[in-house]
């Protein structure tokens, strides 16, 4: 498959009166045509800052991309100007961000915000942009279209809103959408609903997909291929077999061991990492993770384990990849 | 087996009825008007449940979003004055207390809420947070003897003593979701009401703190009302589990049984909407996928509430509001099609 996306060694940073927030620290991934992407990761570890970054909405002046490339079919986004980067939003990448409730206008139509995307960056008149946004809303499987243009944002319920979302990130036919935490504030049977509308879709209209989420069951049901974060490091990545089968960084084992599981019975021991992420404005130049590591020895002290290449596309950055156990010994 | 547990588990044959809940209900009105305000509609929120719960253990109560859970944990803990029905708490009635009944009851029945951030005081410190309810309940009117077991309730609860000198600004979620609890330890309690109490916690720091509680539960004999929206932690914490939607209660069951035999076409849907992070078996599971929405608690669908979205509805169900029994020993289901 052609490759769409290719991030090499992208470095955000914020200053704070704190000191700087290496908030990500060298992250190098990729994403082909039409492929699903999932980055992992808990509350901190950079997730959302490249999402932004890929996208060039990080907050300046306090955040800055100092280092990296972020290549869309061979172009690098952090090259362009204003002017230029705003085609690319929207046209090329678009995003469907967390909250429903707080991404949508509240005091305009829902067929105005739907339109308006749609004029912006096609250029086409009201009655076109008007059957634009019927056939979306018909797309995201909200019925009665026309009547839901009219309605406003607190008419529909969170589902409803997301779906919206989903409908203007696919209103300019875009070849790679950015959802970060998209279903995290949805009931289940809701995120249930929209993960499955957004596989269609991506299927369908052969769309690239980076999904950003803290959610590891939604990884599993969705991601072709799976990217943990630690700390604003990409510790490993691989296959959503790979990851979850054979784990090669103990911190992807961790939290497979601390999740609780549906299909695990009652009383199944947790096995929580100890302690707590590190603060990402006192980072050593040592493994991030050691001081939660069971593995750490001094060595994961003294340099930042490199990637190195396991079989297919399983990487890995530990010096004790080697030497883990296996997540669960094949009792279910 | 501890020495604690054994005593809650002999009491609990005795105490079978720790708490009773009797056909609870809770209307909320709707009002329109300024000045002269009229009701105009009811939120029925919790619309006629029944459960009780034994001594030590924990009874999961799990639904989406409306669907009543939080609003009867709200009803145990004297938070709401309940439209009608019962609640007992050691045979009982809460309603009828007296004021020194009630703080005795407010002692021994405590809550854990959702959000670590806005649950504690932020002007106050975590040692002043953790000695009020003791000052209040004059259980240590000494202030020497309170500071001494503010140290050892943060003990408890894996944190640092340093902490009582802090503000819970300068802690993370799962460190305020550790004060929180260490916060309803402080009065020995008998009963905890936690309402989605790791819910917004990272998965690393969720499985601490749910290691915490159960911990916690054997070495001090609680019992739990645990109200979640996760049904994988619910099946790991709770010995049972009731299903709610839309104010009334579906299925109760034994957890391994609820999760393992699922009865009502709510609770399978449920089950069949949650991920699982093995992509092995996610690849092999039927997604089926159930439709539409939960309807407004204003204007419930008239039978039974689930029949919109059901794909076992038959005519009937639009009529008849399905009887609450038990299709097998200690199963109780709320549906006329299974």
């Amino acid at each position: 498959m052609a490759e769409l996306l290719k991030i090499q060694g992208l470095k955000t940073q914020f200053f704070t009166s704190a000191g700087t927030v290496k908030a990500v620290d060298g992250v190098t991934y990729d994403v082909d045509q039409g492929e699903t992407v999932a980055v992992v990761g808990e509350s901190g570890c950079g997730k959302s800052v490249t999402a932004l970054s890929i996208m060039r909405l990080v907050a300046e002046p306090a955040g800055r991309v100092v280092d990296g490339k972020i290549l869309f079919q061979d172009q690098d986004l952090l090259q362009l100007s204003e002017e230029e980067m705003r085609k690319v939003r929207g046209n090329n990448i678009a995003m469907v961000f967390q909250e429903p409730m707080t991404s949508l206008n509240p005091v305009l139509t829902i067929g105005l915000q739907l339109k308006e995307t749609v004029q912006q960056h096609l250029g086409v008149d009201d009655a076109t942009a008007q059957a634009r946004a019927i056939e979306l809303l018909g797309l995201v499987g909200m019925s009665d279209a026309e009547r839901r243009l009219e309605q406003y944002p607190h008419h529909l319920s969170g589902g409803m809103r997301q779906r919206v979302m989903i409908a203007i990130a696919l209103s300019c036919e875009p070849k790679l959408i950015i959802a970060d935490e998209p279903t995290t504030a949805l009931d289940v049977t809701i995120q249930a609903q929209i993960l499955e509308l957004m596989k269609n879709l991506t299927r369908e209209l052969d769309v690239a997909m980076i999904i950003i989420t803290h959610n590891l069951g939604v990884v599993a049901r969705y991601a072709d291929r799976v990217n943990v974060m630690y700390a604003g490091k990409i510790i490993e990545s691989g296959t959503a077999e790979d990851i979850y089968h054979d784990p090669k960084h103990p911190y992807t084992l961790a939290l497979l061991k601390s999740v609780p599981r549906l299909d695990h019975p009652r009383g199944a021991k947790l096995d929580p990492v100890d302690g707590q992420p590190p603060d990402l404005a006192r980072l050593d130049d040592g493994c991030s993770f050691r001081p939660r590591c069971r593995y750490a020895d001094d060595g994961c002290a003294k340099s930042f384990p490199p990637t190195e290449h396991i079989d297919g596309i399983h990487y890995s950055a530990c010096f004790k990849k080697d030497e883990l156990e296996r997540p669960f010994k094949e009792a279910s | 087996m501890s020495a604690v547990e054994e005593t809650a588990s002999a009491s609990a044959a005795q105490q079978m009825d720790f708490l009773q809940v009797n056909d609870l209900r809770m209307y909320f009105p709707v009002t329109e008007g300024i000045l002269i305000q009229r009701k105009v509609a009811e939120v029925k929120a919790v619309d006629g449940i029944s459960f009780s719960m034994h001594k030590g253990e924990t009874l999961g109560l799990v639904g989406e979003s409306g669907c009543g859970k939080t609003t009867t944990g709200r009803c145990i803990l004297q938070l709401e004055k309940i439209t009608s029905g019962q609640i007992r708490y050691d045979g009982n009635d809460v309603t009828a207390f007296n004021k020194a009944e009630m703080s005795a009851y407010r002692q021994d029945v405590q809550v854990i809420f959702q959000d670590p951030f806005s649950s504690l005081n932020p002007r106050m410190k975590i040692g002043e947070i953790l000695a009020e309810p003791m000052r209040v309940h004059k259980i240590i009117t000494n202030k020497q003897d309170r500071d001494k077991r503010v140290m050892e309730l943060l003990n408890i609860c894996g944190l640092s003593t340093r902490f009582a000198d802090r503000y819970p600004h300068e802690m993370s979620g799962g460190q305020r979701q550790r004060v929180g609890i260490a916060r309803a330890l402080s009065v020995d309690p008998k009963f905890i009401v936690c309402d989605e109490a790791v819910s917004a916690l990272d998965v690393s720091i969720q499985a601490q703190v749910i290691n915490l509680l159960e911990d916690l539960r054997e070495e001090f004999g609680l019992t739990y009302l645990f109200i979640s929206h996760d049904l994988s932690v619910v099946r790991h914490i709770c010995h049972r589990v009731a299903v709610m939607y839309l104010g009334k209660m579906v299925e109760l069951a034994d957890c391994d049984e609820l999760f393992d035999n699922p009865i009502h076409p709510y609770t399978r849907a449920l089950l069949d909407a949650v991920p699982i992070p093995d992509p092995t078996i996610e690849a092999a599971r039927a997604h089926k996928i159930v439709t539409g929405e939960i309807p407004s608690p204003m204007n419930p669908p008239p039978g039974c509430v689930f029949h919109p979205r059901c794909s076992l509805a038959v005519d009937g169900c639009k009529q008849g509001v399905p009887e609450f029994r038990e299709v097998k020993p200690n199963h109780w289901v709320a549906c006329t099609e299974v």
